[in-house]
């Protein structure tokens, strides 16, 4: 192609052609860049659900990226009552109201209940055993304070481009929200304040 | 609290008390209090039921822990390394000519972007993110995500795809697996060479309508890079490597939608990896090292001109028509393409089938009976979402109409080449050419032979 034999003039069109193509490209570029710069924020986003529009429908636990789930129960012990009675540590139908594992509504027993006085127990997570299935949290919504709810525990969080979750979330829950402020936790905002890109 | 203060003492000494008479207790109380949830519609404000109780034993209430997310300066780090890694590569390939050299930092590069970092976020679905910030107005590209997406369109346009040679992890993975690479015929190419471009459009269409993103969830080696992943998503990644064993890089060359742009850019690409340090002597040896086809081969001039500019001007004239044909296809189909679209499914789905309303186990429309929303403000929602596919798809089959039309221009054009010469859009610049081609540098005319 470069021989110096062939018609010069011929080169000189298609070396236009490209250069005008070229300029063209990379102008286009640039207006997608600053379009998008325009009102981009330098800091990123990271998921968050926001955990007054969740439903406890357990999809959280099946349908991260990772197993076992990024989500997992957090407790706010602000809202908590303490009760000896938990909606959510204990079933329903429970034999007795004691710590024995077919007592508990956790499949994996990741709630730990410590004796605090009389009559108040303190319940935690053990997120190395949550699931995130919400079984939970339906029942301390249902009877209790609703102080135990899902978030995105971002220590195990791969934050995809996409959540697997917020596809099938059937109550949208799920958004992007500032890395800055990367969990809504009950108590630091009220319902319908969240804010964020779905 | 009555409860708390009833069940005082109960539990405590539990041996005195009789479990089926707590059984009972604790049944009666939460059916009264679930009746009360189910009737009480301020219950969603979650008013606290329990106040918190005042401790004597000197408790102190532990914080709700909550883990920071990955420091955001991690990814100026990536964002560092993908300028080095690519400046690294774009230099071995336009100046060091090294494929050995080439291939050992695409191995870094996946360890570094596939392994170590688990594939996100990636340029190729970084073009998602662009499109949802361009139509989206509560959405702001992160910076970090945006030089992602551009820095290496910038690169390919002035040295070719280098890109796709030694930094992305997806082509990596598959470049280490090519150990047979079989030719496959000019026509199969160029017809599967047409996916990608449907696939950019369907990306666009799915990213722009805030449907889903089409490339992150059938990303086909992130679940390799994170050692977890669904099956579908394994099984995908798995049968595309075992492709990859005797069809190089199938990925890049008949699905990567992130490859039209670079394709696009490296047409028009200023420098370009060249076969032949100098002249070349037709010796045909670099045509059977590339596994991607995309050498092309001398074309002798006919001569014949005048004939060679009309049939090029039938093909363009016909252009519009095949935008149009594609346009109709596209809108025809915009009903099924909504059906991903959880919104238009939602509403689909109430409509055409009332009876789901009474399935208890249909968790989306339980959930929707569930919220402030009325059926007729859903079918809006939907009715609106749908105008917007129907438009999308005038655009997305126009395009396609488009891209066949150029792709037949492209065919029939003839133009005259004397030596092997890479394809400047679909070569990878993968750098195999150079290892085979026996002509040695001979008076520092470095990569002169191709274009001036």
């Amino acid at each position: 192609m470069s021989e110096k034999t062939e018609n010069s003039k011929n080169y000189g069109r298609r070396d236009f052609i490209e250069k005008g193509m070229r300029i063209t490209l990379g102008l286009g570029l640039a207006g997608v860049a600053g379009i998008t710069a325009l009102k981009g924020d330098k800091g990123g986003y990271v998921w968050q659900l926001d955990p007054f529009k969740c439903v406890r429908c357990g999809r959280c636990a099946d349908y991260c990226v990772l197993t076992p789930s990024a989500v997992k129960c957090y407790h706010v012990y602000d809202l908590c009552g303490y009760c000896d009675l938990c909606g959510g540590y204990l079933k329903p139908d429970a034999n007795d109201l004691g710590t024995a594992a077919e007592n508990q509504l956790c499949p994996t027993s990741a709630i730990r209940r410590r004796f605090i006085e009389d009559p108040y127990f303190e319940y935690d997570i053990d997120k190395e055993l949550c699931i995130g299935c919400g079984i939970c949290v339906e029942g301390c919504t249902s009877f209790g304070n609703g102080s135990l709810h899902l978030q995105v525990s971002h220590e195990y969080c791969v934050n995809c481009n996409e959540c697997a979750i917020a596809r099938v979330c059937p109550a949208d829950a799920f958004m992007r929200v500032p890395v800055s402020s990367p969990y809504l936790i009950k108590g630091d905002f009220t319902v319908g304040t969240a804010t964020g890109s779905e | 609290m009555i409860i708390c203060w009833e069940m005082k003492g109960r539990t405590i000494d539990s041996k005195t008390v009789n479990i089926d008479t707590v059984r009972r207790y604790v049944m009666l109380v939460f059916s009264v209090l679930f009746l009360l949830v189910m009737f009480n519609t301020s219950a969603l404000a979650q008013e606290q039921r329990f106040p918190r109780p005042e401790f004597d034993s000197g408790y102190e209430q532990p914080n709700v822990i909550q883990p920071a997310p990955r420091s955001p300066y991690m990814e100026y780090v990536d964002l560092f390394v993908l300028i080095v890694v690519l400046s690294f590569a774009t230099w071995l390939v336009i100046k060091k000519r090294s494929r050995r050299m080439i291939f050992w930092t695409s191995v870094f590069s996946l360890a570094y972007f596939g392994f170590f970092r688990e594939g996100c976020i990636c340029p190729v679905g970084s073009l998602q993110n662009v499109v949802l910030a361009l139509v989206d107005p509560t959405y702001a590209l992160p910076l970090t995500v945006l030089l992602f997406f551009l820095i290496p369109l910038v690169t390919t346009l002035f040295f070719g795809r280098t890109f796709c040679a030694a930094v992305c992890p997806l082509g990596a993975i598959q470049d280490i697996v090519a150990f047979k690479p079989l030719e496959l015929p000019k026509w199969l190419q160029k017809t599967l060479g047409l996916i990608p471009y449907l696939y950019l459009g369907l990306a666009v269409l799915y990213a722009a309508t805030k449907t889903d993103f089409l490339i992150c969830r059938y990303d086909p080696f992130v679940g390799i890079f994170r050692f977890d992943a669904q099956f579908e998503m394994l099984l995908l990644g798995g049968l595309l490597l075992l492709i990859g064993v005797f069809v190089a890089r199938p990925y890049c060359r008949f699905l990567c939608p992130y490859g039209v742009l670079l394709g696009w850019m490296s047409a028009f690409s200023k420098k370009h990896l060249t076969i032949t340090p100098s002249e070349c002597i037709q010796c045909k040896l670099c045509v059977n090292s590339c596994p991607f086809g995309a050498i092309n081969e001398p074309v002798a001039e006919t001569g014949k001109r005048r004939t060679g500019v009309k049939r090029l001007l039938n093909y363009l004239m016909i252009i519009p028509f095949w935008m149009v044909i594609g346009g109709l296809a596209g809108s025809l189909l915009h009903v099924p393409l909504a059906k991903f679209n959880k919104t238009v499914y939602l509403a689909e789905q109430i409509v055409g089938t009332p009876e789901v309303l009474e399935d208890l186990d249909n968790i989306d429309v339980q959930t929707f009976l569930q919220s402030e929303e009325s059926i007729d403000e859903l079918v809006l929602r939907a009715e609106s979402i749908l105008s917007d596919f129907y438009w999308g798809g005038w655009i997305l089959g126009a395009f396609m109409g488009l891209v066949i039309g150029l792709t037949l221009v492209k065919l029939s054009v003839h133009r005259g080449r004397k030596d092997y010469e890479p394809d400047k859009v679909n070569c990878l610049s993968c750098g195999r050419c150079i290892d085979y081609c026996p002509v040695k540098e001979s008076n520092g005319n470095d990569g002169s032979n191709i274009k001036k």
